[in-house]
């Protein structure tokens, strides 16, 4: 087979997953002349699709055959999907070969397990020793590692990759086992808190000040998959705190489970609304950023997340008595929680009100989205009045169009 | 009235020194015009790498060149490190009126004290916005800039030609010397182009798209990859024309796939979803786990 063709198949077979951030990780260049690369710290989106995600890496799997037979996945052992697999060399010699054409940040490798879950790891290892050590490469590296793989395998991908991952895929351990047989919650949360230990362990300075080598130094992802199972968004966001807090994860990607070919007839037909998802990404943000808690968030019926609008404004109008807050004397903390205001501009306004009153111009200025805060705030020459507590207020706020920004920026 | 003229576009070292004369001499903002002189060669700020540096030295007193006197005033000059940092983005703003709004903002600095903390100020939103779309600019340059591969004289060269908005190739060379310090490349633009020898860097004048290699063959595999990395199910154009706008699409090879890609979602999702589940065509051997740690071999195993 020609490496285009096992590169369509196994391309097909690596983009249900969501994550191809290239951010996070120590900076590092190649200005010495040996090797290639460089980091930036903040990633670099190289290209983006029609589905809207980002194309930051070469996000590919080493082989689709796999032994597993988890029902959402398009390479389940039971699905006719056409199989492939790369060689070692092939996928060290494309990453190059993109990466020299400033096509992408690096590469993102994952695999179906085949023979053993050992195996399956050392062949992706490989992979990366060879790019690092063979040809000096200093691009971004995320590696899916097998939970039930040999903890020295796991020690191994660490030394080379910036990130590591191990999906959770559902948010419960009922729903894991009835979709994905094969696999194991236990042994999957074992492996994030033996992946947390060495990063942890990586960053610190030991007592005599010797630096401890390198692990992950991008620290570690999950991804979850939405709308394959029954949990509700209550269910979803507290399994992702407990993962945030238990594991010190970098990120948690959702991804709405979407009709795949050869779909197993055990799924839903429905796929979730593709807005759920990008609730669920507010809300995330909010818990990371804007000091949320996660019970606190979902404010629709039966555990979910308002779909028709952003989480922060469903939470403001069940709030409506901590409003008007008066954007020249709350606290941060009161700050973050009005809708339209980012922390960005939390910041300015915090910088700014110990010069001189904030006043409605300023916020123009600042290209806040003023009809959106309008309602919530207080300042010199505006206060919200009656709009505040009226029955319209829901819908008027539905009325005005989101701008469509990067996602949790305009919160 | 006065006039200053710059040597360059990106001129910071002469708008530096005009401004700190024009601010010893009480020279009110409204009195000043500011003009580039026409460009007779490829004229940049030579010590690029220094420059991110550089630019403190608008407050400092060692400056070359700067006799005692003036040293003097460069004490009592008010330039906050909020200014120092908006500076540099700002000179790369292809807006002519920077120069001067630069200017308005420091003379304001001597006399109002937290000016640049007043994030609602017109004049500092104004610069925060600029330094804002430079930075779009270069960050952007970083991602979709596509080198062909191309042999010449049995050396492997990279070329690309790119369209930056603002002044912004010499600044962000210092990304590219640092990704490819190792490869032979050229960025073309219309305004100017670069070329890495492995060793210097050395600016060209601006170029023709014409001169590209047509062919490549690293660029099949990539058409290839955007075809299937995407996810006919899921269509979200706004957020992808958000990030990778339309005025970039020209040149960037995978951009004529993009037409055809969002044409032919629906009935490939149609098809995925009204196909009959089959039954496995290959002979499934049921996988048994190995459980080699007593630690995760629960009682149920
Ligand atoms: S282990 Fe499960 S999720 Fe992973 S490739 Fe195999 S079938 Fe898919």
């Amino acid at each position: 087979m020609q490496v285009q063709q096992k590169l369509e198949i196994l391309a097909d077979a690596a983009k249900y997953d969501a994550s191809c951030a290239s951010s996070g990780t120590e900076r590092r260049n190649s200005r010495d002349g040996k090797g290639i690369g460089s980091t930036t710290g903040t990633g670099i989106c190289h290209s983006y699709a029609p589905d809207g995600r980002c194309i930051s890496l070469l996000k590919i799997l080493l082989t689709n055959f796999c032994l597993y037979d988890c029902v959402y996945c398009v390479n389940r052992v039971s699905s006719n999907v056409p199989r492939a697999r790369f060689s070692i060399d092939e996928v060290v010699q494309l990453t190059l070969a993109f990466y020299r054409r400033n096509y992408i940040e690096g590469l993102f490798l994952s695999s179906g397990i085949i023979q053993s879950p050992d195996y399956t790891m050392e062949q992706v290892v490989e992979v990366a020793r060879i790019l690092r050590e063979e040809h000096g490469f200093r691009g971004y590296i995320h590696l899916k590692t097998i939970p039930d793989a040999d903890p020295d395998l796991l020690a191994r991908a660490g030394r080379y990759a910036d990130r590591l991952s191990i999906n959770i895929e559902l948010p419960t351990a009922a729903s894991l086992s009835a979709l994905a047989p094969e696999k194991d919650g236990a042994a999957i949360r074992i492996s994030m808190a033996r992946l947390r230990e060495r990063i942890d362990a990586g960053k610190d300075k030991t007592v005599s000040g010797k630096r401890p080598p390198k692990f992950s130094p991008g620290g570690q992802s999950t991804q979850m998959i939405v709308g394959a199972d029954a949990s509700d968004d209550r269910t979803i966001l507290s399994t992702s705190a407990d993962l945030y807090g238990r594991y010190r994860l970098r990120r948690v990607y959702y991804s709405a489970f979407s009709p795949i070919p050869d779909a197993s007839p055990v799924l839903p037909l429905q796929s979730p609304p593709l807005v759920r998802e990008h609730r669920l990404y507010q809300a995330d943000w909010l818990m990371r950023f804007y000091g949320f808690e996660s019970h606190e968030i979902i404010t629709g019926e039966q555990g979910m997340l308002a779909l028709d609008m952003d989480p922060k404004t469903a939470w403001a109008l069940q709030n409506r008595a901590m409003f008007p807050v008066d954007l020249n004397r709350a606290p941060k903390s009161t700050l973050l929680r009005v809708p339209g205001l980012g922390v960005r501009n939390v910041q300015r306004i915090l910088a700014a009100r110990r010069v001189r009153a904030v006043r409605l111009d300023d916020l123009v200025h600042m290209r806040a989205p003023i009809n959106r805060m309008l309602p919530f705030i207080q300042l010199p020459d505006h206060h919200p009045g009656a709009t505040l507590d009226a029955v319209s207020l829901p819908a008027r706020l539905k009325a005005i169009p989101a701008v469509p920004q990067q996602l949790g920026l305009f919160m | 009235m006065h006039s200053v003229y710059l040597k360059h576009e990106t001129d910071i070292e002469g708008w530096r020194t005009a401004a700190r004369q024009l601010i010893a001499h009480g020279v009110a903002p409204q009195e000043v015009d500011w003009y580039v002189r026409p460009a007779q060669d490829v004229a940049v700020q030579e010590d690029f790498f220094a420059m991110a540096d550089d630019v403190t030295n608008l407050a400092s007193p060692r400056l070359s060149g700067v006799s005692q006197e003036n040293a003097a005033d460069n004490r009592r000059l008010m330039v906050p490190r909020q200014l120092v940092e908006l500076v540099r983005p700002v000179i790369l703003h292809q807006a002519p009126e920077r120069f001067g709004l630069l200017y308005r903002v420091l003379w304001r600095l001597q006399r109002e004290r937290g000016l640049m903390r007043l994030a609602g100020d017109a004049d500092i939103a104004r610069l925060n916005v600029m330094a804002k779309a430079v930075r779009r600019d270069m960050h952007k340059m970083t991602a979709f800039v596509r080198f062909r591969e191309t042999v010449v004289e049995g050396r492997q060269r990279y070329l690309a030609w790119f369209e930056p908005e603002h002044h912004i190739m010499a600044a962000i060379a210092p990304f590219f010397i640092g990704r490819f310090a190792a490869m032979d490349w050229t960025i073309m633009s219309p305004r100017m182009g670069m070329h890495w020898d492995g060793t210097m860097l050395h600016f060209l004048p601006g170029g023709k798209p014409e001169a590209l290699p047509a062919e490549d063959a690293g660029e099949a595999l990539w058409l290839s990859y955007y075809r299937h990395i995407f996810n006919p199910a899921r269509l979200k154009l706004k957020a992808m024309q958000k990030e990778m706008p339309k005025k970039y699409w020209h040149n960037l090879p995978e951009a004529e796939l993009i037409t055809s890609l969002i044409a032919g979602a629906g009935t490939r999702t149609q098809a995925m979803l009204e196909r009959m589940p089959e039954p496995p065509r290959r002979k499934i051997i049921g996988y048994q786990r190995k459980l080699r740690r007593p630690d995760i071999a629960g009682g149920n195993e």
